[in-house]
């Protein structure tokens, strides 16, 4: 769309490495075949993801206005994959390893935002950039430029090796026991395009941190975590990594495993490259849902898994890159531009304190902290992306890092320069206070341009944070230090799994319309690197979110135990305790009629819809009675929570199967009333063959995966459940509950549609 | 030297009698009912970003936003004809959103006598005084023909590393009317 496309391969012609360079071309190839109609779709669209070339909501061409859903006439009907319009816009994800920038990156980030996209950029939770509103025809143009600056897109998107995250305080925090930056680097360069990289079932994760404490890294929640620890053999000091294997979020978040507790760097490379030959053979390829490495591990267990790297390893042809780079390793260490100083008077500002106290943290070397530009919800301005690189040139050698909590963090500031900074950051609107602290939320992009949005993530973000804001340095300090993430469905990729709160978008159906909700999770833990994993509680109006926030926090004000963190406070007194305080707000619902506003999402107006229903005539009895079965099943799954704090794995996994079951029953209901619930043997019958082989129960992206959870749960029926696998049994049957609500929603809409036809 | 890739933005007159968030009813109604030349999309949200755009309506061949400053229209598809046909597609594209505007909240009101042109391409339109001498003469001529204006003084926003622009002073105001009826 840009005219100017062609100008740029002119202009930056054999000024990109030439790796970049074809890369491009090879892309830009790809994108003319495509139009001329020599490529597959599919092929196509798998090839731009591996270029971060993402799709965004609508692009299939179709938007509901809140009554009904109409088409957006996009004058070139070609497709660029599946479903996906031609000329509709899309997201373009840039890999930044590790969060690392230089000023010159910035200013190249902040042109592309202003030219190509809507005038923001976006960090998102892996350290990655994300422009949106981007044409397919512009990012050729757009790669050369970031590629004229060291920037490759390349795997950014699609079944690869995505971004390696990283700390974003490595190298200069105190906790550390050395700076695991340089092996990072290595990684990312050595896996990028691997030829052993290129066959995965879905994507993989990697993640480094410095330190087992901190969240900074987050190693247990990816594929791939390193974690920096040293050991002394004969009086000398030896790096290496622990290892883990097998974390993630998504709809069945699972912990990551250790694979080995001490692994020296020069072994870092090649074990890698092992598991990516082992991911790519033996990792599931048919069913997308149980592609990624947690489930090639879960199915052999860790021993098993640590036998074939074991064994892969042993097969592999030496390869120099796999030491070169640590001959000098410490070479390029970053170095600071101003000398040590001390720390200023804060002149009596509380604003200036508050963000000290927020935003600064001391490194290891003395007389230097780093600061945190916190970001509200991950997004800059061109504008304020150039003042960043201009302050980053002027107190340091341009070292600036993007975090995983959407921010930046600028690094080797001394300490006499804090005052001065802190004025150009706020000159700039970049020195808001609150970083890593309850106003900092993290949210995904939900349904504001993601395709698998089910409520309004930023919305919400953006509508908690003004009043958060608004109450200011006037919040209880154990309040202020709270995470909040936010994610738009049960895919996590807000990270609500290791928040102190988190909320997840799902949808209801109330009175014959869709009401947004949020399913409040707690028992998550962000310290020791997402050391632990929340449940979802309940599920809330979306216009009720704020309210229920501030119950909780009020609760843990009035009845926390001196210091008592709130994870611990959560697991003192129990969700059940929680979830009564929360279920009035489920309850005594408005009409649409006399608060329509109760039935629209945050930051958007329109009536709140997933699909194109709209209020019909048919919302009678039966709807009272699937409405009434399905607050039952929730119920349940509750119940089974309870069990499961208790330590009662066994009663947990048979109230979650009886969760599946009643739901199971609900929709059999729909066309079968005489399902009887004393045979779980007729409704598991009647399902399979009323919604499962009709494949109504189907998840349009997911497929039967919820399903069979249900057809599963079923066959073990008479297993005895560990702890664990309780807790796998009540994710599942919290999704499978979601999945029959949305299968109900689509046979009301289709019902409502044979009605007005 | 042709343009592409041309912005307007008319700046408020006075402070904003409204808050924000209600232009994003509206703009969600102009994508409903598509009520604008060329297709739109989606409308976003950026309240949260300081001196960020506002709420945006999002189009296939331009964006609209609007913030505390005023309403700003970004060409994203190129157009055929001059430099004058440029100018006047973007002028009168805004021109159209502000008069809606104007007529669905009372006390809104646009300034019709100063704007701020930019050009958001910078491989077409480099923001040099190379670019300026080249467009001045045809910015004068848009400003006297298409405009109206007596007499127009033309300020280079010469930041080399801003997008190239151009503010408009008019001697008068102009009629916005006239500007819609030209496309």
């Amino acid at each position: 769309m840009k005219a100017s496309n062609s100008l740029w391969k002119e202009r930056l012609q054999g000024k990109l490495a030439p790796n970049l360079a074809e890369e491009v071309d090879a892309f830009e190839i790809e994108i003319e075949l495509r139009h001329q109609g020599k490529l597959d779709e599919k092929v196509f669209a798998e090839t731009r993801l591996r270029r971060g070339t993402y799709g965004q909501r609508y692009d299939n061409g179709q938007r509901h206005d809140g009554k009904q859903s109409k088409p957006l006439p996009f004058p070139e009907k070609f497709t660029k994959g599946p479903m996906t319009v031609w000329d509709a816009p899309g997201m373009q994800r840039i890999k930044i390893p590790y969060g690392g920038l230089n000023p010159e990156q910035l200013e190249v980030l902040a042109e592309l935002a202003e030219e190509y996209s809507d005038g923001i950029a976006h960090v998102t939770t892996r350290q990655d950039v994300q422009l949106h509103f981007i044409h397919i025809e512009d990012t050729p143009a757009l790669m050369r430029r970031l590629a004229a600056v060291g920037i490759t897109t390349r795997e950014a998107c699609g079944n690869s090796v995505r971004n390696v995250t990283g700390c974003p305080f490595m190298g200069v925090c105190p906790d550390e026991p050395f700076d695991v930056t340089p092996y990072a680097h290595a990684l990312t360069y050595f896996m990028l395009g691997h030829p052993d990289a290129q066959n995965f079932g879905r994507k993989f994760k990697p993640s480094f941190s410095g330190c087992h404490q901190h969240a900074c890294g987050l190693s247990a929640m990816h594929d791939l975590g390193f974690t920096a620890v040293v050991r002394h053999v004969d009086g000398r000091e030896e790096r290496g990594f622990q290892v883990v294997v097998g974390g993630g979020l998504g709809a069945v978040p699972r912990q990551a495993k250790v694979l080995y507790e001490f692994l020296p760097p020069e072994e870092m490379l090649p074990v890698t490259q092992a598991i990516a030959r082992i991911f790519g053979r033996h990792g599931e390829k048919k069913t997308r849902s149980r592609a990624r490495l947690k489930f090639l591990i879960e199915k052999w267990g860790i021993e098993k898994f640590a036998e074939e790297v074991a064994a892969e390893r042993a097969k592999l042809t030496e390869d120099p890159r796999w030491t070169d780079y640590l001959d000098d390793i410490d070479a390029d260490a970053e170095q600071p531009l101003k000398s040590p100083g001390d720390f200023p008077e804060t002149n009596g500002d509380p604003q200036f304190q508050h963000w000290c106290r927020t935003n600064l943290r001391p490194q290891k070397q003395d007389g230097y902290v780093t600061a945190t530009v916190t970001l509200p919800l991950g997004d800059i301005t061109p504008d304020q992306l150039r003042a960043l690189a201009d302050i980053t040139r002027k107190y340091t050698r341009g070292t600036i890092r993007a975090t995983v909590e959407q921010n930046f963090v600028i690094r080797w500031v001394s300490k006499s320069d804090i005052g001065s900074l802190y004025s150009d950051l706020k000159n700039a609107s970049l020195a808001e206070p609150g970083a890593s602290n309850i106003y900092d939320i993290v949210a995904c992009p939900g349904t504001d341009t993601c395709k698998l949005g089910i409520s309004s993530s930023r919305g919400l973000a953006a509508e908690l944070r003004q009043r958060l804001v608004a109450k200011g340095v006037a919040l209880d300090r154990a309040i202020q230090d709270l995470h909040i993430k936010i994610s738009g469905c049960f895919n996590s990729c807000g990270q609500h799994h290791v928040a102190d709160i988190g909320f997840y978008g799902s949808s209801r159906t109330m009175g014959g319309f869709k009401v947004p909700h949020f399913q409040v999770v707690l028992g998550g833990q962000w310290e020791e690197n997402a050391g632990s994993y929340g449940l979802p509680i309940v599920a809330i109006p979306s216009k009720r979110i704020p309210d229920a926030l501030d119950r909780i926090t009020d609760l843990y004000l009035k009845e926390r135990q001196s210091n008592e963190r709130f994870p611990k406070f959560v697991d003192r007194i129990g969700k059940a305790r929680i979830r009564e305080l929360l279920d009035p707000l489920t309850e005594n619902v408005p009409t649409n009629e006399a608060d329509p506003d109760f039935y629209s999402d945050w930051s958007d107006p329109r009536q709140y819809s997933i699909g194109d229903i709209g209020k019909g005539e048919c919302a009678g009895e039966v709807v009272s009675q699937y409405e009434f079965a399905m607050a039952a099943t929730e119920r349940l799954v509750f119940g089974a929570q309870i069990h499961l704090e208790q330590k009662n794995g066994d009663q947990a996994g048979l109230d979650a199967r009886a969760a599946m079951l009643k739901a199971a029953k609900a929709l059999v209901q729909l066309e079968y009333d005489d399902v009887t619930e004393d045979d779980p043997g007729e409704i598991i019958d009647e399902f399979r063959e009323r919604f499962y082989d009709t494949e109504k129960i189907f998840d349009p992206f997911a497929g039967s995966k919820f399903a069979d959870y249900l057809l599963a749960a079923y066959e073990n029926k008479s297993r005895n459940y560990t702890l664990s696998a309780a807790r796998t049994l009540i994710e599942e049957a919290q999704l499978f509950i979601e999945a029959v609500h949305a299968c109900y929603n689509r046979i009301r809409s289709q019902g409502l549609e044979k009605q007005d036809a | 030297m042709t343009l592409q890739h041309v912005n307007v933005t008319f700046r408020l007159d006075g402070p904003l009698p409204i808050e924000l968030e209600e232009f994003q009813k509206v703009f969600h109604r102009y994508v409903s009912e598509q009520s604008l030349d060329g297709l739109l999309i989606d409308v976003v949200d950026y309240r949260h970003v300081p001196h960020g755009p506002g709420v945006m309506l999002i189009g296939l061949e331009g964006d609209y936003s609007i913030n505390e400053k005023g309403l700003r229209y970004n060409r994203k598809a190129p157009l055929p004809g001059g430099n004058a046909d440029q100018f006047r597609q973007a002028f009168a594209a805004a021109a159209t959103v502000a008069l809606r505007l104007e007529s669905e909240f009372t006390g809104l009101k646009f300034c019709r006598k100063m704007f701020d042109l930019t050009v958001n391409d910078r491989a077409i339109a480099p923001n040099t005084a190379e670019t300026f001498a080249t467009m001045k003469t045809d910015l004068e001529a848009f400003a006297k023909n298409e405009l109206g204006a007596s007499g127009v003084t033309l300020t280079h926003q010469s930041n080399p590393r801003q997008l190239f622009g151009v503010t408009l002073e008019l001697a008068e105001a102009c009629d916005l009317g006239r500007l819609t009826a030209t496309v």
